[in-house]
């Protein structure tokens, strides 16, 4: 297999505004092309989309207002890890050979009919997220003695990597009296536990290592993917107070990449709850089972940014189907060292972790510079 | 409307069932996830473990678990504290473009 790099990304700034997904697209592919001179479109042989989206033909629509004519185009749907799923087709593509250059675009509006699970009979009349979050919550508490206030410290973290972040939802800290202040939801989730679901776009050009270099002198390279899919169904989570699929996918990922969680140095995980991220930190092996919660105190008192730096999805919004590409665009700038005010000194190795529905799929990438 | 949604709906809870595997084939399906062969539909007992559970204002809902294997959300009606393991009953389902499963402490 050929190596693959990441050549390019673009964001659009996530927010609420009626923009169409085509649109979104759009607003994320042209800094890619505004920032690499050497790219044209006729070099792009792969157009992926990712959304959940009700948009037909979308990859094909976006390519033709990009001016692209691929040789493959198609969408890619995985509810929250639609964006990662993109990658890992675009980055199959080209590893393969059968591409050199793809383009992954990702987009979502905030009343997407992804945010809620109306297909997942198991959950009986509990369609929306917050009912799993919740079971997830009571069974990590339960297990592990977590506490509201250790929750809360992943939220006023995150809020505050977000305000060093111009393309995230919200532009303003919250204390960790303001997050254990804010409305309950369930007992244990309140409503500064949540990500907020809002329209956005992410894009990144991936290409191989025969080529990446006419576009940029400093790629970052894919040496670690992760993918496992345990189920559709929420209730088929046997465990609730660790994420099986989050354990299969990053073994796969460090054993791919021949590395340790000792070895990451920079780290996007899926926090579309505060508890997800505790149980997160534990499951891809950066605190041991029932620490997650003495972890992420740690960051908040030190703040330290390893994890999240661009402010997880709790501090960035979520819009489904660019998630998991604006978390992959976060490490890319990191190992370039173009980060700014988010930059982890001296980060060489990254780690992007996403997942959908309850964790019934989880993806996990391993780049290095 | 599916077998499933319309025994629902009269109050009866069924699962598609695997003769030739003998076991429950969950969620509902036409085939067997195991032999790909023809399920049947039955009854399912109308007793389940607790798993998990939390609470939305005055509402509790939770995981449970019947006959050892079919896992679902529903609301759990009591007054009394639960307790992780112990068994409820299912006192009423229902399917309104929604599975709906209502379940109470044993006595």
């Amino acid at each position: 297999m050929r190596r693959v790099g990441i050549a390019s990304s673009g964001l659009a700034e996530f927010s609420k505004n009626d923009s169409t997904i085509e649109s979104l697209m759009l607003s994320s592919v042209k800094p890619i092309f505004d920032n690499m001179p050497n790219l044209s479109q006729d070099d792009i042989d792969v157009v992926l989309t990712s959304t959940n989206s009700d948009s037909k033909y979308l990859s094909n629509v976006v390519s033709e207002l990009s001016g692209i004519s691929p040789k493959i185009s198609h969408s890619v749907e995985s509810l929250c890890n639609s964006g990662t799923n993109g990658i890992v087709s675009a980055y199959s593509y080209i590893a393969s050979g059968l591409a050199d250059v793809a383009l992954v675009i990702g987009a979502e509006n905030s009343n997407s009919p992804g945010l809620v699970l109306e297909w997942d009979v198991s959950r009986g009349q509990y369609k929306h997220p917050i009912y799993w979050a919740s079971m997830f919550a009571s069974a990590h508490m339960r297990k592990f003695g977590t506490t509201m206030e250790d929750i809360a410290h992943v939220g006023a973290q995150n809020h505050n990597n977000a305000t060093d972040n111009p393309f995230a939802y919200f532009k303003k800290t919250f204390s960790l009296d303001d997050i254990m202040q804010s409305k309950h939801l369930t007992d244990n989730l309140r409503l500064l536990d949540c990500s907020m679901p809002c329209d956005g776009a992410a894009s990144i050009l991936l290409a191989s290592e025969d080529i990446i270099k006419k576009f940029t002198d400093k790629p970052v390279w894919i040496s670690g993917i992760g993918q496992k899919s345990i189920a559709a169904g929420f209730t088929k989570n046997e465990d609730l107070a660790c994420m099986k699929s989050n354990i299969q996918s990053s073994h796969q990922a460090y054993d791919m990449a021949k590395k340790t969680p000792n070895d990451i140095d920079v780290v996007e995980l899926h926090d579309a709850f505060s508890i997800c991220e505790i149980i997160e930190l534990e499951d891809l092996g950066f605190a041991k089972p029932g620490l997650g919660s003495s972890y992420v105190r740690n960051l908040y008192e030190t703040n330290d940014k390893k994890i999240n730096p661009r402010g997880g999805l709790i501090g960035c919004g979520h819009p489904l189907g660019a998630t998991g590409i604006a978390q992959t665009i976060e490490i890319f700038q990191q190992l370039q060292g173009t980060a700014q005010k988010r930059q982890v000194d001296g980060a060489k190795t990254g780690l992007v972790h996403n997942m959908s529905a309850a964790a019934t799929s989880s993806t996990v990438l391993i780049l290095e510079s | 409307m599916t077998r499933f949604e319309q025994e629902l709906k009269n109050n009866v809870f069924v699962s598609s069932f695997c003769t030739r595997c003998d076991k429950h084939v969950w969620p509902p399906s036409d085939m067997c996830n195991s032999c790909f062969g023809n399920i049947v539909w039955k009854p399912v007992t109308r007793t389940a473990k607790l798993i998990e559970f939390s609470r939305k204002g005055d509402e509790i809902f939770g995981i449970v678990e019947f006959e050892g294997s079919i896992r679902v959300m529903g609301r759990i009606v009591t007054t009394s504290t639960l307790q992780i393991g112990q068994m409820l009953n299912l006192i009423e389902c229902n399917y309104d473009g929604k599975a709906k499963f209502v379940l109470a402490p044993t006595v």
